[in-house]
Parts: C-alpha cells; sequence; structure tokens
C-alpha cells in the first residue's frame, strides 16, 4: 500500500525556510500572502493491508522520521477499494 | 583515561578531537566506526561533529540509529561520560539522551566564526577547570545550531542548572545581540539530568592548538581528564 506521509513545522515553532521563501516573493512583487511554513513528504510503499500498513507508518514516524518535539505529521493515503 | 570517539559516514572533527585529546591526556583515543555493536572499553565517548549521512531528513536523525548508538545509550543511562559535539549534539537530541533539539539558524545562514559563550555551571566533570561565569572563546561552524525546547522542557533544564554553556558578548552579557543563532535563551550547551551527557553547538577541540592560536577549549578536556582519572 501507498502512503505519503506529510510533516510539517509545528506552529509556533521558528520556519527559517518558510520565512526565506516570503521574503523571495516579495521580492518577485507578491502580494497578499502570508504563513507560508515548508514541510516535506515523504513517501513509502508498505507491503501489508490498510490497518497494518499504517501501524508500521506511524512505527516509522515515532522511531525516525518525525521530531515530535517540533515537527507534526499527518499519514495520507487512498482507502483500499 | 580511555576515550572513544564514534566515527560515523560523514564526521570530520573527529580527528582533531582526538588530537586535542591526545595533547591533553597523553593517550590515543580509540576510534569506533558507527557500525560496531559494542563499545570497546571506555571513561569517556566523544561523539565529534561533521555533516553525518549528509544531514539528510533532520540533522543527526539517522546517525542517532547506527548500530554503536544502542550500546552507547544503555551505557549511558548507567552513568558512561559522553561528550557530542556540534553534530554530535545533534545526534545526542536525535536519540534522546538530551532534552530539546536543533533547527536551523535564524539567521538563515551557515556560521562559522569564534565567539564567546559564558560558562553557567562548573559544577560538571565536563567543566569544573573553568570558573563559574568565566567567559571563553571558542569557535562554532553550523547551520542548525538553533537550540529549541518547549517551555516546560526549558524550565526543566533552567531549574536543574543543565545550561553549562550560553553564547554572550565579551562582557559576558547574555542578550539577542550576542545570540549568534535565535537559540532559546542564548544556550549553547547543556548536560543531562544526571550530568553525565553533555552537548554543545561550539568546538573545544578548535581551541586547543597552536593553529587557530585558541586554547580556551583546553580546559574541557582537562575538566573530563582530571574528572575520570
Amino acid at each position: 500500500m501507498k502512503l505519503n506521509i506529510k510533516i510539517m513545522p509545528k506552529n509556533g515553532v521558528l520556519d527559517p525556510q518558510g520565512k526565506a521563501i516570503e521574503n523571495s516573493l516579495s521580492q518577485l512583487g507578491f502580494e497578499n500572502f502570508s504563513k507560508i511554513r515548508l514541510g516535506k513528504i515523504i513517501e513509502v510503499e508498505i507491503n501489508e493491508g490498510e490497518e497494518k500498513a499504517i501501524i508500521v507508518a506511524e512505527e516509522m514516524c515515532k522511531k525516525l522520521l518525525v521530531n515530535l518535539i517540533i515537527e507534526d505529521y499527518e499519514i495520507i493515503y487512498d482507502r483500499e477499494k | 583515561m580511555k576515550a572513544s570517539v564514534i566515527v560515523f559516514p560523514g564526521s570530520n572533527c573527529d580527528r582533531d578531537v582526538a588530537v586535542s585529546i591526545k595533547k591533553i591526556t597523553n593517550l590515543d583515543p580509540i576510534m569506533v566506526w558507527h557500525k560496531e555493536t559494542t563499545l570497546p572499553k571506555s571513561d569517556l565517548v566523544i561523539i565529534p561533529g561533521g555533516f553525518t549521512f549528509g544531514d539528510y531528513l533532520r540533522c543527526g536523525s539517522i546517525a542517532a540509529n547506527s548500530p554503536i548508538m544502542i550500546d552507547i545509550i544503555k551505557k549511558a543511562k548507567k552513568g558512561l561520560p559522553i561528550l557530542g559535539i556540534c553534530n554530535g549534539f545533534q545526534i545526542l537530541t536525535e536519540s534522546g539522551l538530551l532534552p530539546g533539539t536543533l533547527i536551523k539558524n535564524d539567521c538563515l545562514s551557515f556560521i562559522c566564526k569564534i565567539v564567546s559563550i559564558r560558562v553557567e555551571n562548573n559544577q560538571t566533570s565536563f567543566s569544573n577547570k573553568y570558573k563559574k561565569n568565566e567567559i571563553i572563546n571558542i569557535p562554532i561552524a553550523h547551520n542548525e545550531g538553533n537550540f529549541f525546547a518547549d517551555n516546560d522542557t526549558l524550565k526543566k533544564i533552567e531549574d536543574a542548572n543543565q545550561i553549562i554553556f550560553r553564547y554572550c558578548n565579551v562582557n559576558g552579557e547574555i542578550n539577542n545581540s550576542s545570540n549568534p543563532n535565535g537559540s532559546i535563551k542564548n544556550i549553547a550547551g547543556i548536560i543531562n539530568e544526571n550530568g553525565n551527557v553533555l552537548g554543545m553547538m561550539p568546538h573545544p577541540e578548535r581551541a586547543t592548538c597552536n593553529i587557530t592560536k585558541l586554547y580556551d577549549g583546553e580546559n574541557l578536556f582537562k575538566s573530563l581528564a582530571e574528572s575520570l582519572f
């Protein structure tokens, strides 16, 4: 099963990369925008059914993929038909 | 003092720190490859600076899961002294041996310069050769040295005197302009609750030789040599 793990900096945690992108967009003349945050998406193929795959993905997040002090995550997938 | 220096792919301060250890203790440290599963008998473990695994995912996150780390974590919990410098500090927070984490510098750039830091707590085996509030000059070289912890964690480490070094100016004043990277409370180095695991972003090994003409790092290694012998 294919899953996407979306990892974002927690609210309130400084996101210097988001800030840098914001500054650059302003310099390009974009207006009326705010709150740019830069995160990442990790794609993973887990050879299990939906229920087990989500459990494994959760474990991967907690053990390595996410630093829960500064990041939130969301596991995104298409429901099995 | 038998010191082990852990070498990961991408470590680049391992030999510098070995030279410092040799200079201060007159003993060669053991260089330990990260794939080993058992530490050789050691009185001290040093996790050196560098860019382990290319800083992929998050700085230190992959190295924190290298085979040797299982034995290091086990022995650290039993009291074995561990020193993590720069990327070594990042590895120690990622492995859960130290609280908090290190995020990108708030200035958005890599910083490589000599900074002043103030010794906040000299009652540890890493810092007892310094005077309390002594101002020392040590180089930093990092992109992710901005120490971050939630308010509860921060209060805990402050109350327990776990902050060992803070960035300051030449007069020892701690404020925003003497903070190179945005670290909360100007934190440059912390110790764990039990006092046997120290992580710091500045490089004491770069302040022990005639090349840099800086010597303020020597007392850190002397503190360890005296405490651990």
